[in-house]
């Protein structure tokens, strides 16, 4: 390996790394605001700047010089602290003094930088340069006036977001970033430029003047707006959620997470439910803990176990997953459901319903045939990560389902089925490419399985996914795309009908059950059922309004608990806050419940619980692993069932990306940003 | 005799348009003589003879131009190798390409298929500055003579196909700079890329690129005709060779000319340029290279050389050679602080230490036009330009601190006495000095 001197200690490197990276093998921190790790470099900030020998005797861009064998590196010398001292002041002298008042301030780089490298005092007596604001739409505040001009959020959007629509335009001192005329940013992950500017140039419209970062608890967790499980951080102050920011985790997002995720965190604190409510001539009225439960159990215990149905929502944890599965099949109930959509997963090996090249792994692909799935709007991080794997220039996509603008390009093989099956038998051009490919995959999307044939459309994917070698040595490319984050969890404990028991949609239709429990579920049409209807959940959303009972549960940030995410990847969510008013625990309702049916469930803690879910179903305990890193082979001949196949074409599975989750619609960010989105303009602020 | 350069040496025979431009006129001047033979000669060889001419580039940097040409791979790949010349003359003081462009055509034309051989290129592009029309026109003519012709295009006579196109500018001087240029080239903003990598491993489109000015391509056919060893008996050594050079400003006689590198500045004023505006002695001041190099005083100027190493040894550079001669009429800090608000005005803005640094400087030099500011801002101005020097991606940072250093290198007393005159609130016209001395 080449060697390098930095500051006079011996580093060896990797052909390929820059003078910058090889600095920081040697633990010399080199100030910057332009580099980022993950976008194109641009080198104009020229705060990185170091002295290279051999080379021209002035001061080097770190960020853009390829380290050589031999190369000294010196970044602490005079002329190196000069250089540095004059950039950071040109930086300072056309930015406004109102750190005071500015949201970036404790966690602003030109800030930290400027303690290192800034003048005590001013040489500038000229007039300050004022930028106008630029209009960003609802979720991105600019003060244009305090941007540094490093284009990080220009790069972001283009390179990894894929739509050009932020830019800098003018030249010389008038340059000026903006979106193109003026308009909203409508990419799915421009909230990370947030993150990226590293000044208070671009930060968050919702949170504006909210609060100081060191005023806020900081709590690591696990994203539930999406199947992916992003890794959050959940700022809080008090009892309320302030913020959700994204957390490095290479095997899932990187460092980027969706607007969604991001900003879908004030529905935690609006429409939720706080304390029992019982529903009386019509209308819902607060009572206590026991008169809640006392009523649901005598409901329950008046009604035949083959009367009752219990559905689990998209947002559940693990545990309470468990507790509820355990609870109605000790009371024998078999009419149990955790796809409130009716896809047509739940049979056959595990691996057929997960995610088996992994988020990682699918950037190995050659060959990538997208089925039934909108991965911008369904998971918008791993979408970025399928435009990685297209700008890399290697890999061919095909899409069978509707046409959208997914940020790459892509062959439209059709909408339905029928382009599905040309494509098995077929000899067009990108049929070909399939059977040559050396690692083909397959994204399989709900939008294809929760339909009325979705069994059948699952065995034709499965039958073209055998004739193309999805499944081979040493690559699993057979990929199910999920969008609710609990239900691989569901799918893997067995949250299913029991023989001969009813599904989601059955358990619906009129005079199907006499007892109806909703763990959490609010996608569903309850306009048919004429059940008793137990709601435990966190928000006024659909279950709620139809329910006579409601018990109030704890939200993703208010409970700890597992996730597993579309890999099968199994992660662990921290609470930050309590749930709201009296509001509890899923599983500590659940379990609360079973005490008053004489049927306690064998738990007292949370550890417990999770102990017994773990030995009885032991994948739960492979955190942080996910399954496909270790490709398996499994039959695909198993997966599916015959049926009649229609040619409706594939419809979206995600309608409205903002407004997916009962989370999300109490949101109000969300909601401006669905309505942005759907057209609708803003009333003039 | 008139300057040093006799008028048989002169390559550029009709720099002044008092012949025909055209395909017959220029052919008439000895254009497109014998360039089969040299194109038959092979790469190895053109870049030999042109290395052994000595040749400079003749844009400002003054790199060797065969050297250059050498940059470029060996083996022609899947990757095309591009010809760029660069026409975009846009520096303040200096339009000696445009003589070529409009007058002298088929010598760059002829240029360009040399050198395209040369670096094993067929495709060319000219990019001219966009203010350049009538230019453009003659050089769009000119080429599509030289197409109908067969001398160059597709399977043109001389057996090296060599496509050239002509594109224009939009007018920013920032285009000039190669890495700007092959930005614009493509069709994105003119903002210089970083190097490396390096034109000649990924250029325009990515592609083994190579830039030059347009006198250095225009010269090469005249250099290969008569011999290296001729150019190479002009100048001093590593300075070799004809130039042409002109001067604005207070001169008598503002021109363009050709002259063999290393003339003394002096004789190259009063033999070329009719001397000084009221004699030698009237002269305070030239800055000899367009607008982006460090200034000279008289006295300096009386026993300069016009070449790279002699103006670089006194802090100043040969830049373009388009001198700027200011007499003791001329405010010459009204006139630096009008070249900081072109830089200022031209500066792309993407790196920190320009797009702040250049509209800081104009500032404080419109201020000490008028002498309103501390004496202490001198120094501060002199350290400002400092920090960017040598910091920016491009060189027109340097180009922006150079004439204020130069400025201050030689004129510093006299700017103090105007911020001393200021707060005394005594008249400050230009000559005041001189005034008083009478």
């Amino acid at each position: 390996m080449p060697t390098a001197k930095v500051n006079g200690t011996e580093v060896e490197f990797e052909n390929g790394m820059t003078v910058l990276q090889v600095a920081e093998l040697a633990g010399e921190e080199i100030p910057r605001f332009c580099y980022h790790e993950r976008l194109s470099i641009a080198g104009n900030c020229r705060m990185c700047l170091v002295e290279v020998k051999p080379g021209p005797p002035k001061p080097q861009a770190s960020c853009a010089l390829p380290a050589a064998d031999g190369q000294e590196i010196i970044t602490n010398s005079p002329m190196v602290e000069k250089a540095r001292k004059g950039v950071m002041e040109f930086l300072l002298i056309n930015h406004p003094l109102d750190c005071p008042i500015c949201d970036q301030g404790g966690e602003c780089d030109l800030q930290d930088q400027s303690i290192g490298y800034g003048r005590d005092d001013s040489r500038y007596a000229e007039n300050k340069r004022a930028v106008e604001e630029k209009h960003m739409g609802p979720l991105i505040k600019t003060i244009m006036t305090r941007c540094i001009q490093c284009t990080r959020c220009v790069r972001f959007i283009t390179e990894v977001a894929g739509i050009p629509e932020i830019g800098l335009i003018s030249r010389g001192e008038d340059v000026e970033i903006t979106t193109y005329l003026d308009s909203a940013v409508t990419s799915e992950l421009s909230g990370n430029v947030i993150d990226l500017c590293p000044v208070g140039a671009l930060t968050s419209r919702p949170y504006a003047f909210n609060a100081r970062p060191w005023e806020l608890s900081k709590t690591e967790s696990i994203d539930v707006m999406d199947a992916l499980g992003s890794a959050i951080r959940i700022d809080a102050r008090g009892p309320a959620v302030l913020r959700v920011l994204p957390r490095l985790n290479e095997e899932v997002n990187e460092e980027w997470i969706s607007d969604k995720t991001r900003y879908a965190c004030d529905g935690l604190a609006r429409q939720r439910l706080d304390r029992p409510m019982v529903r009386a001539d019509g209308k819902l009225r607060a009572v206590t803990w026991p008169e809640a439960f006392n009523v649901v159990a005598s409901r329950l215990k008046a009604a035949a176990p083959e009367r009752i149905g219990a559905i689990a929502g998209d947002l559940q944890d693990a545990e309470s997953m468990k507790a509820a599965l355990d609870l109605f099949v000790s009371l024998g109930v078999g009419n149990l459901d955790c796809r409130q959509d009716g896809t047509a997963l739940g049979d056959g090996p595990r691996e057929s319903w997960l995610f088996n090249s992994t988020i990682t792994g699918i950037e190995q692909a050659d060959v990538v045939l997208l089925i039934g799935t909108n991965p911008r709007l369904e998971a918008s991080v791993l979408n970025a990560r399928l435009r990685k794997l297209w700008l890399s220039g290697s890999t061919r996509f095909g899409l069978v389902g509707e046409s959208a603008d997914l940020t790459y390009r892509y062959e439209h093989l059709g909408t339905a089925m029928s382009a599905m099956t040309s494509l098995a038998g077929g000899d067009s051009d990108f049929a070909k490419a399939l059977k040559g490919a050396s690692r083909p995959a397959i994204i399989l999307g709900q939008r294809a399985l929760n339909r009325a044939d979705g069994a059948a459309v699952l065995k034709a994917a499965a039958e073209l996914a055998g004739a193309i070698g999805v499944v081979r040595e040493g690559w699993n490319g057979w990929n199910v795309l999920h969008t609710a984050a609990a239900r691989v969890g569901g799918l893997d404990m067995g949250f299913l009908p029991r023989e001969g028991c009813k599904g989601a949609a059955s358990m619906l239709s009129p005079g199907a059950l006499d007892v109806l429990f909703l763990l959490g579920a609010d996608e569903l049409d309850l306009s048919g059922t004429d059940a008793f209807v137990i709601y435990l959940g966190t928000h006024g959303d659909a279950g709620a309004h139809r329910a006579d009972v409601i018990l109030p549960g704890a939200a993703y940030t208010e409970k700890d608990g597992l996730y597993v995410n579309t890999e099968g990847r199994v992660q662990r969510g921290e609470r930050a806050v309590f749930p709201k008013g009296e509001a509890r625990e899923d599983w500590a309702v659940l379990r609360a419940l079973s005490g008053y049916l004489d049927q306690p469930l064998p738990y007292d803690t949370l550890d417990q619980l999770r102990d017994r879910l773990i030995a009885e179903h032991p994948t739960f305990g492979e955190i942080d692993y996910a399954p496909g890193s270790t490709p398996r082979l499994f039959d695909l001949a198993s997966v599916g069932a015959a049926g009649e196949l229609s040619d409706a074409p594939f419809v979206s599975a995600v309608k409205a990306f903002h407004l997916t989750n009962p989370i999300a619609r109490a949101s109000v960010t969300m909601a401006q940003c669905a309505g942005l989105s759907a057209g609708v303009k803003l009333a003039a602020e | 005799m008139v300057g040093i350069l006799e008028d048989k040496d002169r390559i550029f025979t009709n720099l002044y348009g008092l012949h025909d431009w055209r395909l017959e006129g220029a052919k008439a001047r000895g254009v497109w003589n014998a360039t089969a033979d040299m194109i038959a000669q092979g790469p190895d060889w053109l870049c030999d003879q042109v290395k052994a001419s000595g040749l400079r580039g003749r844009g400002g940097a003054g790199f060797a131009t065969g050297l250059k040409w050498t940059f470029m791979p060996k083996q022609e790949s899947e990757r095309p190798h591009y010809l760029v010349v660069n026409a975009d003359e846009s520096e303040p003081g200096t339009c000696k390409d445009r003589e070529i462009l409009r007058y002298d055509p088929h010598r760059l034309i002829e240029g360009c298929l040399v050198a395209c051989r040369a670096m094993r290129a067929h495709d060319c592009f000219i990019y001219i500055r966009g203010e350049y029309v009538r230019e453009r026109e003659h050089l769009e003519y000119a080429i599509a003579e030289a197409n109908v012709a067969g001398l160059i295009g597709m399977n043109n006579i001389h057996g090296w196909d060599c496509d050239i196109r002509v594109t224009h500018g939009g007018g920013a001087y920032i285009c000039g700079d190669e890495m700007a240029l092959l930005e614009s080239l493509e069709g994105k903003k003119g903002q210089p890329r970083l190097k490396p990598p390096f034109p000649a491993g990924s250029g325009v489109y990515g592609c083994p690129t190579t830039v030059n000015n347009v006198e250095s391509i225009a010269v090469v056919p005249e250099i290969l005709r008569r011999g290296a060893d001729w150019f190479a008996g002009f100048g001093r050594p590593k300075n070799t060779g004809t130039k042409l050079m002109s001067a604005s400003g207070h001169v008598n006689r503002p021109c363009v000319v050709e002259e063999a590198m290393s003339i003394p500045l002096r004789q190259l004023i009063d033999d070329h340029f009719g001397g000084v505006r009221g004699g030698w002695g009237n002269l305070k001041a030239v800055i000899p290279g367009g607008s982006s190099v460090r200034m000279i005083p008289a006295e300096e100027a009386e026993v300069a050389l016009m070449d790279f190493d002699d103006l670089a040894a006194r802090k100043s550079g040969l830049g373009t050679a388009a001198m700027i001669v200011m007499d003791k009429s001329c405010d010459i800090v009204a006139a630096i602080a009008r070249l900081s608000y072109f830089y200022k005005h031209e500066s792309c803005g993407q790196c920190t230490p320009c797009r702040e640094g250049t509209g800081w400087m104009w500032r404080i030099m419109e201020r000490m036009v008028t002498g309103e500011a501390e004496p202490k801002e001198i120094d501060m101005l002199l350290d400002v330009a400092s920090q960017v020097e040598g910091h920016t991606i491009c060189g027109l940072g340097d180009a922006a601190a150079w004439p204020i250093q130069g400025l201050f290198r030689h004129f510093r007393p006299e700017i103090e006495a105007r911020i001393a005159n200021y707060r005394t609130r005594r008249a400050n016209v230009p000559g005041a000095t001189l005034i008083a001395a009478e």
